[in-house]
């Protein structure tokens, strides 16, 4: 086990955001149970301001979600120096079984945290609290994500050996290898860039559509759905080509060293506004279909909009980073690619 | 979005003037957070200053160092085994070394005494009957360039060594209790036999290609054992990493006892605070405006105790050499190098501190916070 | 304007010290008058008058205010309606000690978080209105009850609501104040408020600028006489 004081940190934070839903999810039962609006008793009362208690503390917990997705990856990083073939993070995630799992665990909390948020904070605008059931119902199925989480992230810190020859980058993402690491390196560039800049429009088309255009629900989900799609190509494009650039190396694939400060931390750059735009466009489509519901409608509109509207400008931003970097990338493949 | 900063800033504003309308109830809290900061920033600091400082100096270690073992323990390098490695590829430099450690009863400590190899950049070999020091022998000692050193030799004989340079300081970390002479002294100092060297130091020009040449040494000289660089990399990190976990696990304790002072602060409200909440949700603040106000009340107060704290440990251990902590980061040793730790800052270190300060703090708050703006409207009239 | 049908409102329910304040309390009140609920402490004046001003809800019954559910609001949204319309004057005025006066006025629109400089005018200007702003940068806690008073209302009217609640207004002035203060509170009726007052005192109930005079007893509205 290694105990060194950022491990112990993920840890602590994990376990007590598992606690801190536990208890929210303790009151949401209670809530799901009792709860009737058109009672003035004072058990509704209490029910109310139960409420408030399970917002802030889903808040915090995705809060020390979120920071604990980027000291994984940081961490990650500087523990290279003690394993053996480890030059970056993708080293050290390779050195146990669950160390991918607990990193797309992660990155999974963050995606329902920030889509419960959202619909956390739709339901709060109508008076009478129409997705009370709704939402604690999907806030209890929560529990158990992050729970898994925890025991993932626990279990891959305390079964990491130092002694264990891990392989990096160079191994895993490798056009010649097998798995799905190296089936995404091995995508054709130009594919990929076409892949990427298309979805790209595709979610502008459909954010556009839903935010100023449609009537109905459907375009709400149809924009959750253009993220992902989006998402996805932008992590095959950034693995299989954008990468490329960024290091001028033709066969260096690799995510996480793009997060290095000698790549002027670029990798940040590209990640948090392709993750929180994804977000958001998820969050939307979770949202959307509450239209219907009278009281929600006005502000399924106005929420919609607002958050497709800056989901769009961050999918943008990722877009304007990626070009940027292939520009002024040292890297030609001029006759090679093109 | 402009209201909702501005809401943010009256919120703050609130909050200020709260805090500084009871300075007596929160300047106890804030000592107690800066404290816990401040250790454990300490700890650190200190730590990632070592550890960066070994990784400094030991980069111009050797790659590989071949160590001859003679049932199980380290024995003398026969000198022909240099020209069986010769043959090996990849190989760029290879030379025996000499070197070993001396017993001073004097001062009941041990010096590594070393022939500087005809390679190495910084240091030729002193002059026969000269030596260069490092800065741990001469402070011991007390000596100084020009002055002697008198010690006595495997067969019992005194030898004296005109002390011609100290070793830099900058350098202490590894170099406090070195001593360089030429090797005809060394091999007259110790009666070394004429024929064996200490141990090979081979370089090798590809990185990637150490563990291959390594194993292949292991296969032409069985009875020798390759230690690399990275591996005392390796082993250094590891050792100053769980060193600094243990101290964290020992100011777990601390923590804890922080966080249960933080929630008793956050809900001892006293009449006079009860009254003001009361106040304010009957006037027309809702629940969620209380919360956050005492939320930025919080983080008012963390970031003051975070910086300070951080500010002074920075002091503690950039300016004042770490004075609480040597004795248990740096080992038992009598020659104590006095380093200067290079500042060193990143933000894995001030995410980890944030992780065991704030977020404690904050998490303790959450629930007493709650209580008190659930208050009922109507309160302040009953 | 504001309807109240059957509301009741009990406290520590199901418990040995159950109360019942307020029973079956049904009223109509007509918008730009000034009305005096009136009963002897414990009669259930200021529950029915916190209920009727949005700050708590009855257990049983229906407040509604211009034809809307009042009653059932949860919190937030009461509270949204409550600043709109209401505007509070407590009985101990209920200031903050260790602000000034200007800051107290100007506290219940913080959550609006309107533009600051139009903030400060609007509360400048209702402390002219009622001739104390040359104490605006004063703490609270050095102001006569008088001055105290006319804070107590600029706060209450800092939102620009339509109905002004005071409870007890007069407990702690004298005669000549007490006097001063219902004459305030007629001009601003004359302004266009509804103004709800709850008191015992005969200089407020039997003056000739109250239009309507309620009873509460035990909890039940009694005697109704209006003016």
């Amino acid at each position: 086990m290694l105990i060194s004081p950022p491990v112990l940190a993920l840890n602590g934070i994990s376990l007590t955001v598992t606690l801190l839903l536990a208890l929210a999810a303790g009151f949401a039962l209670q809530v799901v149970r009792h709860w009737d609006i058109e009672s003035g008793s004072e058990r509704q009362l209490e029910l109310e301001r139960r409420t408030y208690l399970i917002s802030t503390l889903v808040t915090w917990c995705f809060g020390a979600a979120v920071v604990s997705l980027l000291l994984f990856v940081y961490n990650a990083e500087q523990m290279t120096t003690q394993f053996v073939g480890a030059m970056c993070a993708t080293g050290v995630l390779n050195a146990h079984p669950l160390g991918w799992p607990t990193l797309f665990l992660k990155i999974l909390v963050f995606f329902a945290g920030a889509a419960w948020l959202m619909l956390n904070r739709l339901d709060n605008q109508a008076p009478d609290y129409p997705l009370v059931r709704v939402k604690y119902w999907i806030l209890l199925g929560l529990l158990p994500l992050v729970a898994l989480e925890t025991g993932a992230q626990l279990g891959y810190f305390l079964g990491l050996d130092p002694d264990v020859i891990t392989s990096c980058c160079g191994a895993l993402f490798s056009a010649e290898g097998a798995g799905v690491a190296a089936t995404v390196s091995a995508l054709d560039p130009g594919w990929s860039l076409v892949a990427l800049y298309g979805s790209g429009l595709l979610v502008l088309g459909v954010g556009l559509v839903h935010g100023w255009r449609s009537r109905s629900g459907a375009s709400g989900t149809g924009f959750a759905l253009a993220g992902a799609l989006a998402f996805a190509a932008a992590l095959a494009a950034i693995v299989s080509c954008v990468a490329l650039y960024i290091y001028a190396h033709p066969h260096h694939h690799c995510p996480f060293c793009i997060l290095k400060g000698g790549h002027g931390f670029i990798g940040y750059w590209l990640y948090i506004p392709l993750f929180t735009a994804a977000a958001l466009s998820l969050g939307v489509g979770l949202c959307s279909p509450w239209g219907r519901i009278p009281s929600l409608r006005a502000a399924t509109r106005a929420d919609g909009r607002r958050f497709a509207a800056v989901s769009l400008g961050l999918f943008a931003g990722f877009y304007a980073v990626a070009t940027y970097a292939i520009l002024t990338s040292n890297l030609t493949m001029q006759g090679v690619w093109w | 979005m402009r209201e909702w900063l501005r809401r943010q800033r009256y919120l703050i504003d609130y909050s200020l003037s709260a805090l500084a309308r009871r300075p007596g109830k929160h300047v106890g809290l804030l000592v107690v957070y800066t404290l816990i900061v401040f250790l454990l920033a300490s700890v650190m600091l200190f730590t990632h200053a070592l550890r960066r400082e070994a990784a400094l100096v030991l980069a111009d270690s050797p790659q590989i160092i071949l160590q001859r073992q003679v049932a199980g323990r380290h024995d003398l390098m026969p000198l022909e085994y240099l020209e069986r490695i010769g043959r090996l590829r990849g190989v760029s430099a290879l030379y025996g070394r000499l070197w070993g450690y001396f017993y001073d009863p004097a001062v009941r400590a041990n010096y590594t005494l070393m022939v500087p190899p005809e390679s190495s950049t910084g240091h030729r070999a002193p002059d026969p009957g000269e030596i260069t020091i490092g800065s741990g022998i001469a402070r011991t000692r007390g000596l100084a360039v020009g002055d002697y050193l008198s010690l006595r030799s495997a067969r019992g004989e005194p030898f004296s060594f005109r002390v011609a340079s100290l070793l830099p300081t900058t350098t202490e970390l590894v170099s406090t209790d070195l001593m360089l002479l030429s090797a005809a002294d060394f091999r007259r100092f110790f009666a070394y036999p004429e024929d064996r060297v200490t141990d090979i130091v081979l370089e090798v020009r590809n990185p990637r290609e150490v563990r291959t040449v390594a194993e292949k040494l292991i296969l032409a000289l069985p009875d020798t054992r390759p230690i690399l660089r990275e591996e005392i990399l390796r082993t250094y990190d590891a050792v100053f990493g769980w060193r600094q976990g243990l101290v964290f696990v020992l100011l777990a304790g601390a923590v804890l006892a922080f966080v249960i002072f933080a929630w008793d602060r956050a809900s001892g409200l006293s009449g006079e605070e009860r009254r003001e909440i009361g106040i304010l949700k009957s006037i027309g603040w809702e629940t969620g405006d209380v919360l956050r106000m005492k939320f930025w009340e919080g983080t008012i107060l963390s970031l003051t105790a975070f910086s300070l704290g951080y500010l002074l440990a920075y002091a503690h251990v950039f300016y004042g050499s770490a004075a609480l902590f040597e004795p248990v980061l740096k080992g038992w040793a009598v020659l104590y190098p006095e380093i200067r730790p290079i500042p060193f800052v990143d933000g894995l270190q001030v995410a980890t501190l944030l992780a065991f300060t704030v977020f404690p703090y904050t998490v303790a708050t959450i629930i007493p916070i709650w209580r008190a703006a659930v208050m009922d409207p109507d309160a302040v009239m009953r | 304007m504001i309807t109240l049908r059957d509301v009741s409102k009990v406290f520590n329910q199901g418990r040995g010290n159950e109360l019942w304040a307020v029973r079956g309390v049904t009223l109509d009140l007509d918008p730009n008058q000034m009305t005096v609920l009136r009963g002897p402490s414990g009669s259930g004046k200021t529950t029915l008058l916190s209920m009727i001003g949005a700050l708590s809800r009855p257990t049983s019954g229906r407040i509604l205010l211009d034809g809307e559910l009042l009653s059932n609001l949860p919190e937030r949204f009461m509270t949204q309606v409550r600043r709109r319309t209401f505007g509070f004057v407590f009985q101990g005025f209920n200031l903050i000690r260790g602000l000034s006066v200007l800051e107290n006025v100007m506290l219940p629109a913080y959550p609006l978080a309107p533009v600051h400089g139009d903030l400060r005018r609007r509360a400048l200007a209702l402390l002219a209105q009622f001739g104390i702003e040359r104490k605006a940068g004063e703490r609270v806690e050095w102001l006569s009850g008088g001055e105290a008073q006319r804070t107590a209302i600029c706060r209450a009217l800092i939102n620009e609501p339509r109905i002004l609640i005071a409870d007890e207004p007069t407990a702690n002035l004298d005669s000549r104040l007490s006097r001063e203060l219902v004459g305030l509170l007629d001009e601003l009726r004359a302004l266009g408020k509804t103004v709800l007052v709850s008191s015992h005192d005969p200089l407020v109930f039997e003056s000739d600028r109250v239009h309507r005079v309620l009873e509460m007893r035990d909890g039940r509205l009694a005697e109704d006489s209006r003016c």
